[in-house]
């Protein structure tokens, strides 16, 4: 086996080993049973007539809430690939786990590129399969399914490569806590970056606009996570939006337009960017 | 290739390393022949990992070259046939002794075929085979310098670093490595010897280089630099002033009432004796010996600090 699978595989046997996988799928299924009864909830609530809510309504409750609660399971994979990633490289160099393997036929970028995959393997199969369940449960409980649920795995599946990969990056040189830390403010400030980007729409000034573009443009992870929500936004949904104009844009939870094919394009080039730089990094580092 | 299968197992010219305004390692040019045992010994900070981190390319020259088997320092293919026990020895906790030495074997990387063989016979080396299914993290630090060492060997390597390999064993456990080492030195295996154990390194190696602040101070085989006497002397009413009279007679080890001279010519013992005596020194006993390795390198230290 190439090198860097065996380091994608040894990424991998190491978060099973350490029952990371196993607390994830535990603390996933407790959410997609507890959801599973916030959702059903919605469709049993009877209003002051004693009559229950009709089925559109139900579908435009349903599909905001669900924007929530994806945003949480964003959240929980951004801040887990943050926080594994951020020592992935640098604690094995600490701890002189390293020293004996680079000594080997391995090189630098073989140990990166697969320490990435092994992790990618990972956000990408927690994101499909967690998404799967909450759809699944979803849909039992008020029969509701978002338009595009393709796309919305891949996009919050993205974020979390984005931020593997910054983690990643910054675990070439900076200790894990340092990168961990760096990653997690990194990916809160894209966020704000993008709601001021979202007001700077809603008032038209560019200054402000700029910020969520630049923002967009050097860590992708909000920019991704717009194309989430659009991916769950049913057609009256998208209709209300755009007939309020300017005003429906200012809002983190929603998202009138698809990602522009400019900005997915910039997403494929600032993850080779990201790699490259990676493997750059690690290959110039003294062990 | 053929001048490479003949070419020392490891060759430098003036490597020099600096860190910063630290120079880790002075221009450091030494040979090592096939199948030799080659201790590399120094104080503390001397440069002694740096050189071994340098050779396997994990830290970057500042100036000089080195080859090792024949090829430049940084060629992957070369790493085939090199092992390595580092000083700072740490192994994956959650894999068992038996994966980690299946890892190393994958990457080294040898046919699968025969790693099984590979790590059962290493495995029986280092004396680990009734652990070989427990995790990593369970053992004892002599237990993972032991599982080090294993992974050092497999692959039947022609040059084997090992950077203080008996820092965490028991005398047991250092009496095995000096026989691993024999044995490897015996089927042709060069091995690079960092230690500061000196009578660990004078009991094995075939030669030896003593470094200090990054320079050679010395090199040579053992009987070319153990070549002087040395002379231990029981005596009691000196004090410092009166022992700085002796000055004359060589650098001292001085342990109180145990004054080591570390080289001194057997015909000069009895004016040494008698000079203590006229110093108001009392003599209770006079040893000569051939000089150790630890008196040589005492008194090279003493020499460099002049
Ligand atoms: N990464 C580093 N950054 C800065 N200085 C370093 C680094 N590594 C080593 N040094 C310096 O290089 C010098 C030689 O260190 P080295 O580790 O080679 O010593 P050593 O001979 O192996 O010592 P010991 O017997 O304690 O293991 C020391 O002065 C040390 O401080
Ligand atoms: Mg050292």
């Amino acid at each position: 086996m190439s090198p860097v699978f065996v380091f994608a595989r040894l990424t991998v046997q190491e978060a099973s080993r350490r029952r990371l996988l196993l607390a994830l799928v535990i603390l996933t299924l407790l959410v997609v049973g507890f959801s599973a009864w916030g959702f059903n909830k919605i469709t049993t609530v009877t209003r002051s007539d004693g009559t229950v809510l009709p089925a559109q309504q139900v579908t435009l409750i349903s599909s905001q809430l669900l924007i929530v609660v994806t945003f949480m399971y964003s959240g929980v994979l951004a801040l887990s690939a943050a926080v594994v990633a951020g020592p992935l490289i640098s604690s094995e160099v600490e701890s002189g786990l390293l020293l004996s393997e680079l000594a080997r036929p391995v090189r630098r970028s073989e140990v990166v590129i697969g320490k990435w995959l092994g992790l990618a393997i990972l956000v990408t199969a927690y994101a499909a399969g967690s998404a799967f369940l909450e759809l699944t449960a979803v849909d039992w409980a008020t029969g509701y399914v978002p338009p595009h649920p393709i796309e919305l795995v891949i996009y919050v599946a993205a974020e979390g490569l984005a931020l593997l990969s910054l983690g990643l990056l910054l675990s070439t040189r900076l200790s894990g806590i340092t990168g961990g830390v760096i990653a997690l403010v990194a990916w809160l400030m894209a966020w704000i970056a993008g709601v001021v980007g979202d007001i700077g729409t809603g008032l038209q000034n560019s200054a402000l606009q700029n910020v969520g573009t630049i923002s967009h443009l050097l860590l992708p992870t909000d920019g991704l996570w717009r194309g989430a929500v659009y991916a769950m936004e049913p057609d009256v949904i998208l209709a209300t939006l755009r007939a309020a104009g300017t005003a429906g844009r200012a809002n983190p939870f929603s998202a009138v337009d698809p990602p522009p094919t400019a900005f997915l394009t910039w997403v494929v080039v600032w993850f080779a960017l990201m790699l490259t730089l990676s493997v750059w990094s690690f290959r110039t580092r003294e062990i | 290739m053929g001048a490479a299968a003949t070419a020392p197992a490891i060759h430098t010219v003036d490597l020099t390393k600096r860190f910063g305004s630290t120079i880790a390692l002075a221009g450091l040019s030494m040979t090592v022949p096939r199948g030799e045992i080659f201790g590399f010994l120094g104080p503390n900070g001397a440069g002694k990992t740096t050189s071994v981190k340098l050779l396997l390319g994990l830290l970057r020259p500042s100036s000089g070259e080195a080859w090792l088997l024949g090829e430049r320092i940084g060629d992957l293919e070369t790493r085939r046939r090199i092992g390595y026990l580092p000083e700072l020895f740490r192994y994956q906790g959650w894999l068992d002794a038996r994966e980690v030495l299946a890892l190393h074997c994958e990457l080294a990387p040898l046919p699968r075929s025969t790693w099984k063989e590979e790590i059962k016979s290493a495995l029986n080396t280092v004396g680990l085979s009734d652990r070989a299914d427990d995790r990593v993290s369970t053992f004892s630090k002599g237990m993972q310098q032991r599982l080090g060492l294993a992974a050092a060997l497999v692959g039947k390597p022609e040059l084997v670093f090992l950077d203080e390999p008996t820092s965490a064993l028991d005398p047991v456990g250092r009496h095995d490595v000096r026989e691993i080492i024999r044995g490897l030195s015996a089927r042709g295996t060069a091995v690079f010897l960092n230690s500061h154990l000196l009578s660990e390194v004078e009991q094995v190696c075939d030669r030896v280089a003593v470094v200090d602040h990054g320079r050679v101070i010395a090199s040579g085989t053992m009987d070319e630099l153990l070549s002087g006497t040395a002379v231990r002397v029981r005596v009691s009413g000196l004090d410092q002033a009166a022992k700085a009279k002796l000055a004359a007679f060589g650098p001292i080890d001085d342990e109180g009432e145990q004054l080591t001279f570390t080289k001194l010519d057997i015909e000069r013992v009895p004016e040494l004796v008698s000079t203590i005596v006229a110093i108001g020194g009392r003599v209770y006993e006079v040893a000569p010996r051939h000089q150790t390795l630890e008196d040589r390198f005492l008194q090279l230290l003493h020499e460099e600090e002049a």
